[in-house]
């Protein structure tokens, strides 16, 4: 890698010294506003990841345009997405994708596919953990999948975003390796499910860190398991006896369930090389500023940067698994 | 007083030269998006969010809400003078807003809508100073039922107390209903009636809706009178401000009422909209004398306008103690909180106090320097009226245009206005109410979704709607709001009496 780099630099400064001796580093630039597609609502977890790329671009100046943040939540997101499907070659707008861009074609019928964009960077993978109202009865995730099997007619219910929807698929899966039926409520947003939660109206929600964090803090709620293969690796005290690294994995604690969410970049379809080029270099130099890692670690986020042919790889990967996990909850609409 | 002494740490804070300069170029730019129709408060702040970025937090939110505040207050202007709703609560502010500038009263209806917009707001930020989080805590009651009672009292004091037919209120709100489901249905995840088209993803936007059965309908209806406004004769003077306060004191029981109902509605998120309409028919309701509502009533303006500004300002409170945004604005500027760094939720009070407190200290000022800065402005909007209609409608008609599309940012969204706008205008010659149709719109949805939630999370049992002292009242509350009309004349047949008229 480094010294494909390393070769490719030297044949560039071989061409460039016959050409000019100071030759732009980048084939293309942008030259106007550039607009920053979020497929969700006002502050929820994809807008606040805008306005930290905003803030990240301008504090460290590493944009000569300005950025825009333009919301296009309808139909749970899939209007930001038809809407980047249509703006295929413009190099001015991008988006701030995650799951939906799978789930949305299967479950409504959207027609709409990942590959109709250019995918650029996933910058984050989201952890979903298992939460309780820190008032219930049920201390592990052994307990509570216990009470939720004893349950019978009074099933728990579980909150979470939106319907057939990760969180949804989420639910099914718990479903599924426990044999317990939820009745699983969904709510517009994860900040809806997290109160929901603190006022006892579900028993259960499997929120983002960042979307119950304010309720773990002040004690309202109780982490059980985290639905990842490794703990996250944040080690300051979060509540005053845990760090977000003390909550186990859910297969350390018995329930073999591992999930994650991209945070991708993408820009639309038939652009240049050279524009995405330009773009991956900009979010190399985002993954490096202070605001992106306080931000990751705020919100409990998994560090990772995949670009190129990984992310591709990655993508069809993910895509495969949604369309099995959504087959098998019967999420996947009639043609 | 913990509070009191909180409080004088906040304006502390807050009285420096630059943060008070922040905070009226917050005012002044807030009057401005407020007056156009669409470019409402959540637009005004999220074009300026990025330039507070490298500011500290406190003056980031003061300059912010103080926006806010000069939206809020700018939003009525529109409403009262040319019948087009700036904002969602501001649909109520045109019943009598609107005939009273028609009579030539617009000085005193802008100077009624903005004291009104004082009081409420007044009242919320004492009440957000002194029961902060105790008050914060009401909000996390509220379950699907509790949420599908609020609207179900909403719709039925609608119908109960509505002054037209009650057919055509039904009609109406039936296709508000219809129009608010369009787009991605939340709780099965399909999309329903958008027949392909990428535009309808989004379904039918409030704003776009209100504009065109609001706006355009009007421009249509005084094109067919001749083109001829009927507040030519306004009197514009500064002392029509004064005068206005001299007779308020009057109506001490409609502010307090719709202050109540304004803050209520504002602390369970999403009922500032809810608030005025409630507000106004509740005033029409207990008004001794319930002839003139809808002609140009100053009661009629107070009521909305108290009701919804005591809930616009008391839905910051949950979106500071929770988390929760009670309103399209404190969405955006929830987002601004964590870019600034500050995480809302239960300890925001006590880890950044600095922060909260500045906040609520420059909920007063603002509201103070931003009451004085409109009252100002008053002759100055009044007299947009002796403007010839024959040159102000194309302004009028471009701003609407300029506001649908300011939205989305999409062009099929003046098309829906002008087709909206269509459909305002036969609604009106047939004499059916626009306002049920809007208030569908907005919480049809809403009202669904807690519904099929309630009845999940119940599995399917309606007494869910019973179920507690909370839910229980509001539901019956709200049944007693449908049948009044037959409740009051089956009191008037059982006195013997003759039946009592019904409003």
């Amino acid at each position: 890698m480094w010294s494909a780099e390393l070769k490719r630099g030297a044949v560039a400064a071989i061409f460039a010294g016959g050409l000019c001796a100071a030759a732009p580093a980048l084939a293309w630039e942008p030259t106007k506003p550039i607009e920053i597609i979020v497929p969700a609502g006002a502050g929820g977890a994809t807008d606040q990841m805008a306005r930290m790329i905003q803030a990240a671009v301008q504090k460290n100046n590493l944009l000569k345009v300005p950025t825009v943040v333009s919301l296009k939540g309808g139909a749970s997101g899939g209007e930001g997405l038809m809407d980047m499907k249509a703006s295929a070659g413009d190099p001015y707008k991008f988006i701030i994708a995650q799951s939906s861009i799978y789930t949305l074609p299967f479950s409504a019928k959207l027609p709409f596919s990942w590959k109709d964009m250019t995918p650029v960077a996933i910058i984050a993978l989201d952890e979903f953990v298992l939460w309780v109202n820190s008032g219930a009865p049920y201390k592990t995730t052994a307990e509570f999948t216990a009470a939720a099997k004893k349950a019978g007619t009074e099933t728990l219910r579980m909150g979470g975003t939106g319907s057939k929807r990760e969180d949804q698929i989420l639910t099914a899966a718990i479903e599924k390796a426990t044999g317990a039926k939820f009745a699983y409520i969904p709510y517009k947003s994860g900040g809806e499910a997290a109160t929901q939660l603190v006022g006892n109206h579900t028993e259960a929600n499997v929120n983002n860190p960042s979307e119950n964090v304010a309720q773990w803090r002040a004690g309202q709620v109780r982490a059980l398991c985290l639905f990842d293969t490794a703990r996250l690796p944040y080690d300051e005290k979060v509540t005053p006896d845990m760090a977000w690294k003390d909550i186990p994995t859910c297969k350390e604690v018995g329930l073999d369930i591992d999930y994650t969410m991209l945070r991708g970049i993408f820009l639309p379809g038939k652009v240049t090389p050279d524009q995405v080029a330009f773009y991956q270099d900009l979010f190399r130099k985002i993954a490096q500023t202070p605001e992106y890692k306080d931000y990751l670690k705020n919100q409990a986020l998994k560090a990772a940067y995949i670009e190129g042919e990984a992310m591709t790889k990655f993508l069809q990967e993910d895509e495969a698994r949604h369309k099995a996990l959504m087959t098998e909850a019967g999420f996947i609409a009639a043609h | 007083m913990d509070a009191l002494l909180s409080l004088m740490h906040g304006f502390e804070v807050l009285l420096t030269f630059d943060k008070m300069l922040l905070m009226l170029v917050g005012i002044t730019l807030g009057i401005l998006v407020g007056v156009l129709p669409g470019l409402g408060g959540p637009n005004g702040v999220a074009i300026l969010l990025p330039l507070t970025f490298s500011m500290d937090p406190t003056s980031a939110i003061v300059m912010l809400s103080c926006l806010y505040w000069g939206a809020l207050f700018g939003g009525a202007i529109t409403s009262i003078l040319f019948n087009i709703p700036g904002e969602a609560w501001s649909v109520a502010t045109t019943f009598d807003g609107y005939p009273m500038a028609q009579k030539g009263q617009a000085a005193e209806a802008l100077t009624a809508a903005f004291t009104a917009s004082f009081v409420g707001s007044l009242f919320a930020v004492l009440l957000i100073t002194f029961l902060a989080p105790s008050i914060a805590e009401f909000a996390i009651w509220f379950g699907p039922p509790e949420f599908f009672a609020v609207y179900l009292l909403t719709f039925c004091s609608f119908v109960g107390l509505g002054r037209e037919a009650k057919h055509k209120i039904v009609i109406s709100l039936i296709v508000g209903f219809l129009l608010a489901a369009v787009g991605m249905d939340t709780v099965s995840g399909q999309l329903r009636m958008t027949y392909g088209s990428v535009e309808l993803l989004r379904g039918f936007d409030f704003l776009v809706a209100v504009i065109g059965l609001f706006g355009i309908s009007e421009i249509l209806l005084t094109m067919e009178d001749q083109l001829a406004f009927k507040g030519q004769k306004a009197v514009i003077r500064m002392r029509v401000v004064w005068e206005t306060w001299k007779t308020l004191p009057r109506y001490w029981v409609t502010l307090l009422r719709s202050s109540i109902i304004g803050c209520w509605l504002g602390i369970t998120p999403g009922g500032a909209i809810a608030a005025s309409f409630m507000g106004y028919n509740l005033a029409k309701r207990f008004a001794r004398d319930k002839e003139g509502f809808g002609q140009g009533r100053i009661d009629g303006v107070l009521a909305p306008e108290t009701a919804a500004h005591a809930a616009g300002t008391s839905a910051l409170l949950p979106m500071l103690a929770l988390g929760i945004p009670g309103s399209g604005t404190a969405a955006v500027l929830l987002g601004g909180l964590m870019v600034w760094g500050l995480q809302p939720g239960p300890l925001l009070f006590t880890e950044h106090a600095d922060f909260v407190w500045g906040l609520i200290a420059s909920m007063y000022l603002g509201n103070i320097a931003g009451l004085i800065i409109v009252l100002a402005t008053v002759p100055l909007f009044a007299a947009v009226l002796r403007v010839p209609f024959a040159t102000i409608a194309p302004m009028i008609i471009v701003s609407c245009a300029v506001g649908a599309f300011a939205v989305q940012n999409a062009m099929f969204d003046i098309w829906l206005m002008l087709a909206f706008g269509v459909v305002g205008y036969v609604f009106k010659k047939l004499d059916y109410p626009l306002a049920p149709l809007v208030l569908a719109l907005v919480l049809g949805d809403k009202a669904e979704d807690a519904f099929r939630q309630a009845m999940i999370g119940a599995r399917g049992n309606m007494g869910v709607f019973w179920s507690n002292g909370l839910v229980g009242t509001i539901t019956t509350l709200a049944l007693l709001m449908l049948f009044w009309p037959v409740i009051m004349k089956l009191v008037g047949l059982v006195r013997g009496g003759r039946a009592p008229r019904t409003a």
